[in-house]
């Protein structure tokens, strides 16, 4: 939806996390994804390379943790895990699912030299 | 001047690292492979186990892409809060009728509004808005695609609104990136038009969830457009069950008091809340 602009609060956050003397290079950086997160990953890895120029992390590995999509069926009010924002419900067949998690955007680790 | 980031500055709020990399740990530069050094790193072990990491160089962060923007919001919402003033984050695609629903809105209304506009270029539709005699600040967002939450703390700046306003957000024309970015406001509002399609609800998803209520405006034309508003109906509460809906039209009036109605009765839940704490 907007990857360089999310890739520019990633560079904010790991420059901060890179910000010290024990820290030459970062190599890799981990990030959490959910399913239902919006975020689409070959414009992120694209946006990635760009916005890192330049910081200590310019050339790390971006990898990209899939979480998945949960929602809340309201006509058997189960939680359940779905692939597609618009699956029906995998136990009952229902076709009306509020999300209740798949949207995470996090930056879960890094790997630094 | 912004008290999160202080503008401008690309560092998070509390970087205190000063550039000292003079000092004695300088020489880990230049032996990037050395393991016989230790590094120390403030937030400890990693505690996790990842194939091809090795644990004392992993540093593990926790922290969401969008961190820094639900500080801006939290801010702002905090400081809403303070002076009981009710927020609504408008979305809708461009030409939904947004700001000719928010005029009958304001024209339509008692007790104190304002409004912040969101668009990328032209200052329109606030001059619009100023024609009805609310307060209206335009944000141009450029190249933006979405208003963030440090833009509506600098407009809150230049709006003062008073106490036990009625605030209005009408963000950037745009279904996709607005959903994403927390402003503040106590519920997203979607406006759909009949001449949208009813599918749009399907296409776009991530909006009508993120919505509290959906605003299915222009009911005027349906008519005259083969639209099934029922269809609308169902399709919003596919993508979101929870979603409440009214069918208003901007031009006739038809829809406005209900509309007006739930924009009251939400504002006044808030401050009965508040006086409960």
């Amino acid at each position: 939806m907007h990857e360089m602009s999310l890739c520019e609060g990633i560079r904010r956050v790991v420059d901060q996390a890179a910000d010290r003397p024990d820290v030459a290079r970062v190599t890799r950086v981990r990030l959490e994804i959910g399913k239902f997160a919006g975020v689409e990953k070959h414009a992120l890895s694209f946006a990635w390379e760009v916005v890192m120029r330049g910081s200590k992390a310019e050339g790390a590995t971006l990898d990209m943790i899939d979480l998945p999509g949960k929602a809340l069926c309201y006509d058997c009010m189960k939680e359940v895990e779905i692939e597609e924002r618009l699956s029906p419900c995998p136990d009952c067949g229902g076709g009306k699912l509020l999300p209740q998690g798949g949207d995470e955007m996090q930056i879960k680790d890094m790997e630094v030299v | 001047m912004c008290t999160v980031c202080g503008c401008g500055d690309a560092k998070l709020a509390g970087a205190t690292h000063g550039d000292d990399h003079s000092h004695d740990h300088h020489h880990h530069e230049h032996h990037p492979h050395g393991h016989h050094h230790d590094i120390h790193f403030g937030h400890g072990p990693a505690g996790t186990e990842v194939p091809g990491m090795s644990q004392e160089r992993l540093i593990e962060i926790e922290t969401g892409i969008l961190s820094q923007n639900d500080r801006h919001a939290a801010i702002n919402r905090s400081r809403l809060a303070e002076s009981g003033i009710y927020a609504v984050n408008l979305v809708s695609s461009p030409g939904s009728g947004k700001t000719t629903l928010l005029c009958a809105t304001i024209r339509a209304m008692s007790g104190p509004v304002g409004v912040i506009e969101g668009d990328q270029q032209t200052t329109n539709d606030a001059d619009r808005i100023r024609e009805t005699g609310a307060p209206a600040v335009q944000v141009n967002t450029g190249k933006g695609c979405h208003l963030d939450g440090h833009m509506v703390g600098h407009a809150l700046d230049h709006l003062s609104p008073a106490p036990d306003t009625t605030l209005f957000i009408e963000n950037v024309g745009n279904l996709v990136c607005p959903a994403a970015f927390d402003l503040g406001e106590d519920a997203k509002v979607a406006i759909l038009s009949v001449t949208e399609g009813e599918d749009k609800p399907l296409k776009y998803p991530d909006m009508f969830t993120a919505a509290r209520l959906a605003i299915l405006n222009k009911v005027d034309l349906a008519p005259h457009c083969d639209v099934d508003l029922d269809l609308y109906e169902a399709n919003l509460k596919r993508v979101n069950p929870a979603i409440e809906i009214l069918r208003v039209s901007a031009r006739t009036g038809e829809g406005l008091d209900a509309w007006i109605g739930w924009l009251q009765a939400e504002a006044q839940a808030k401050r009965q809340r508040k006086a409960a704490e």
